[in-house]
C-alpha cells in the first residue's frame, strides 16, 4: 500500500493534495452552526449534478416531448419520481444554503482582505447559479416555466437599440419554443454546470491560501507554535469531515422531509401551473418567479420605468460584488462591530426576506408601495454601510479566538 | 435606531393583514382518503363511465391503476376499456389513458379542447374539483345550459346532472365600495337527480379521491419510504455525533 502511494506521489502530487486542503489544512476550531453551509453548498451541488446525469437519461428536450418526458420519469422510469423530487428539492436547498452562507459571510465579515477574491468567486457562483436554476426551470415546459422564462427574457428587451435582437438571440426565436428549450437544456447541463464546478474550485483553491476566517474574525496564522502550526488551528480532517458529516446527516433529514412529505412546497417549489403543459396561446392567471428568485422580482416591479427596473434589479445583485469596498471598516466580525451594524444587517435581511414574499402578492398598491420601502431599504443597507463603517465605533478584538 | 427596528418588525407582522387576501369563490374541502382503496376503485368507475370518454390521462397507464388499486387486469379492463386501437386491434392493458376526441373536433363541439385530466388535482387542487363539480347551474344563456359558479362560462357541460339533479342560482346584492354587484350566494336545487345530496357529496369524493391519486400515482410508496428513510438518518445521526464526540474530545 505504502509503496503504490509513492509509486503515484512520484508521478502525481496525490499526498500533497491531500494534506495541504485536508488533512494539514489547519482551520479556526471555533467554527459555530453558521459555518456549516458551505460544505453543504458543496454537498448540494454534487447531489444536483448526479441526480440531474440521470434524469438526463430520460428527459427530452424537445418541445412536443419534454412535459410528457417529466411525467414519464415521474410514473414509468423506477425510482424516477425520487430523482427527479431530489432534483427540485436540491434546487430549493441549494439557495437555502447558499443564503445562509452568504449571510455567514456577512456576519462574520468573511469578504474582508484578505478574503476580497474569495467572496468575487463566490458572488460568481451565485451568478452562474441563478443562471443554471433559471435554465432548468423552463424544461419542464410547463405553464409557468414557459410564461417565467417569458417574462424574464422579455427583460432584456428594455435594453436599448440592442434589446430586442439581443432577446431573438437568446430565444433563437420570435417566441419562446423549441430552440429556446434545446438551447436551455444544453446550457443547463453541459455549460453552466462546467462554469460552477470551476468556479467552486477557485473558491475553495482561494480560500485554502488564505485561510479560513471565523465567528471571531480573528486571524489564527498570526499566532503560532513553533512548528509553525497556528495556535488555535485544527486539521480540517479528521476535525471538520467528521462534524460536517453531522451535519450532513442533519441537513438530509430536512432535506427528506421536504422531498417525501412536501415535495411541491406548498406550490413554491413545483408551482401548480406548472402542471399545466405550456400553451403560448394561454397566459397563466398569475405569474410569480420561484420562491429564490422572488426578491429581485419584486424590487423589478417596484420601479415604474421598465428600463430603470431592470438596473435596479440586475443593480442589487450587482452591489453586492462591491460588498469587500463599500464596509471599509477593519473590524471582521459582528461580535465586535456597532449597534449600527448589527442594526443595519438586520434591517437588510427582513428587506430581502419581505420583498421575497411581496413578489409572491398579486400586484395592487398596497404592494407597490411596500415593494418600494423595501426595495429602498436593500439598497440603503449599503448606502449606510459605506458612510457608518469608516468610523464605526467598533469594540477590542481579542488577539486569539474565544472559546 | 430601535424605534426602526420595532417599526420594521410592527410592519412585518402586519404584512398579511394589510395585504388582505384577494377573492375567488369559496371553496369546500375534498374528502380526500389515498389510502382508502375502496374509495379509489369507486372513483376509477366514475372516472371511467363519466369523464373518461371526452378527457384522457394520458400520462396514466390501465395496468398502472391495476396493480395501485390491486385490481386484476380483467377488472380495470371492464372498468376503463370500451375502445379499440386505429386498425381495431384491442387497446392493451399497458396503453396510456388516451382519448380519441381530437382538439379540433373538441373545439367544434365545446369551443375549446378538452383538458387532459391526468394532472389536474396537482394543478388546480383537490378542493377546486370537488367545488367545481358540484357547482353547475342552470343558465339559458350558455350554449350548454349550464354555467359554473368557480370556471364561469365553462365550455364544459354538466355531465352529472343526471346524478345531481338541476341547481338554479340565488343572487344577493353585494356592495364593493361604491359598485353593487349581483353575486351568487348559493344554488337552490330545482330537480332532484338520481343521488341524493349526500350520496353525490360521496360520488364526488371518490371521483376526487382518484383524479389525486392519477395526479401522482407515486405517493402512497413515496410517504412509505419517507419515514424509513428519516428513522434511518436519526440512528445514523447517533453515530454520526458519537464519532464526532470521540475526535472533538482532544480540542480545547
Amino acid at each position: 500500500m505504502g509503496n503504490l502511494m509513492a509509486w503515484i506521489d512520484e508521478r502525481f502530487p496525490a499526498t500533497k493534495l491531500w494534506n495541504e486542503h485536508l488533512a494539514e489544512y489547519y482551520t479556526p476550531k471555533n467554527f459555530n452552526f453558521m459555518y456549516f453551509f458551505g460544505s453543504l453548498a458543496l454537498l448540494v451541488l454534487v447531489i444536483q449534478i448526479v441526480s440531474g446525469i440521470f434524469l438526463t437519461m430520460h428527459y427530452k428536450p424537445d418541445a412536443a416531448m419534454a412535459f410528457a418526458s417529466v411525467e414519464y420519469i415521474m410514473r414509468d422510469v423506477p425510482y424516477g419520481w425520487l430523482i427527479r423530487y431530489i432534483h427540485s428539492t436540491g434546487a430549493t436547498a441549494f439557495f437555502i444554503v447558499v443564503y445562509l452562507h452568504m449571510l455567514r459571510g456577512l456576519m462574520y465579515g468573511s469578504y474582508k482582505k484578505p478574503r476580497e477574491l474569495i467572496w468575487l468567486f463566490g458572488m460568481f457562483i451565485y451568478l452562474a447559479l441563478m443562471a443554471e436554476a433559471f435554465m432548468g426551470y423552463l424544461l419542464p415546459w410547463g405553464q409557468m416555466s414557459y410564461w417565467g422564462a417569458q417574462v424574464i427574457i422579455s427583460l432584456f428587451s428594455a435594453i436599448p437599440v440592442v434589446g430586442d435582437d439581443l432577446t431573438l438571440w437568446i430565444r433563437g426565436d420570435f417566441v419562446i419554443g423549441d430552440a429556446t428549450l434545446n438551447r436551455f437544456f444544453a446550457l443547463h447541463v453541459i455549460a453552466l454546470p462546467f462554469v460552477l464546478v470551476f468556479l467552486v474550485i477557485a473558491h475553495i483553491i482561494a480560500l485554502h491560501e488564505v485561510g479560513s476566517n471565523n465567528p471571531d474574525g480573528v486571524e489564527i496564522k498570526k499566532t503560532k507554535d513553533a512548528n509553525g502550526i497556528p495556535l488555535d488551528g485544527i486539521p480540517f480532517h479528521p476535525y471538520y469531515s467528521v462534524k460536517d458529516i453531522a451535519g450532513v446527516v442533519v441537513f438530509l433529514f430536512f432535506f427528506s422531509v421536504i422531498m417525501f412529505y412536501f415535495p411541491d412546497g406548498g406550490g413554491y417549489m413545483l408551482e401548480h401551473a406548472n402542471f399545466i403543459a405550456s400553451d403560448p396561446l394561454k397566459t397563466p392567471e398569475h405569474i410569480a418567479p420561484v420562491w429564490y428568485f422572488t426578491p429581485f422580482y419584486a424590487i423589478l416591479r417596484a420601479v415604474p420605468d421598465k428600463l430603470m427596473g431592470v438596473g435596479a434589479m440586475f443593480g442589487a445583485i450587482a452591489v453586492l460584488f462591491i460588498l469587500p469596498w463599500i464596509d471599509r471598516c477593519k473590524v471582521k466580525s459582528i461580535r465586535y462591530r456597532s449597534g449600527i451594524f448589527k442594526a443595519n444587517l438586520i434591517m437588510f435581511c427582513v428587506s430581502f426576506v419581505v420583498l421575497g414574499w411581496l413578489a409572491m402578492q398579486p400586484v395592487n398598491e398596497t404592494i407597490t408601495f411596500l415593494s418600494r420601502l423595501f426595495s429602498f431599504l436593500y439598497f440603503a443597507f449599503f448606502a449606510i454601510l459605506f458612510v457608518t463603517s469608516k468610523n464605526e465605533r467598533t469594540k477590542p478584538v481579542p488577539d486569539r479566538v474565544t472559546s | 435606531m430601535k424605534k426602526m427596528i420595532k417599526l420594521l418588525v410592527i410592519a412585518v407582522m402586519m404584512l398579511p393583514a394589510i395585504v388582505a387576501a384577494s377573492g375567488g369563490a369559496h371553496l369546500y374541502e375534498a374528502p380526500i382518503d389515498i389510502n382508502d382503496k375502496e374509495s379509489l376503485k369507486r372513483g376509477a368507475q366514475a372516472f371511467g363511465d363519466y369523464c373518461y370518454s371526452c378527457h384522457a390521462a394520458s400520462f396514466m397507464r390501465f395496468n398502472r391503476i391495476a396493480k395501485d388499486l390491486e385490481m386484476d387486469e380483467q377488472e380495470v379492463r371492464d372498468m376503463l376499456i370500451h375502445t379499440r386501437g386505429k386498425k381495431g386491434n384491442p387497446t392493451k392493458i399497458g396503453d396510456l389513458m388516451k382519448v380519441s376526441m381530437t382538439d379540433d373536433y373538441a373545439k367544434t363541439a365545446f369551443g375549446t379542447a378538452v383538458p387532459d385530466l391526468s394532472l389536474a388535482a396537482r394543478a388546480r387542487g383537490a378542493d377546486w374539483i370537488y367545488t367545481y363539480l358540484r357547482s353547475f347551474y342552470v343558465d339559458e344563456n350558455r350554449p350548454t345550459g349550464f354555467n359554473n359558479v368557480v370556471f364561469a362560462d365553462v365550455g364544459m357541460p354538466h355531465v352529472l346532472w343526471s346524478l345531481q339533479g338541476l341547481q338554479e342560482p340565488v343572487y344577493e346584492t353585494v356592495v364593493h365600495g361604491t359598485v353593487e354587484v349581483d353575486e351568487i350566494v348559493e344554488l337552490k336545487s330545482i330537480q332532484a337527480g338520481k343521488l341524493s345530496r349526500v350520496e353525490y357529496d360521496v360520488f364526488l369524493g371518490d371521483l376526487t379521491n382518484f383524479m389525486v391519486y392519477m395526479a401522482e400515482p407515486v405517493q402512497v410508496e413515496r410517504r412509505s419510504m419517507g419515514w424509513k428513510v428519516l428513522l434511518f438518518l436519526i440512528v445514523f445521526f447517533g453515530f454520526a455525533y458519537a464519532l464526532k464526540k470521540e475526535y472533538w474530545k482532544d480540542v480545547h
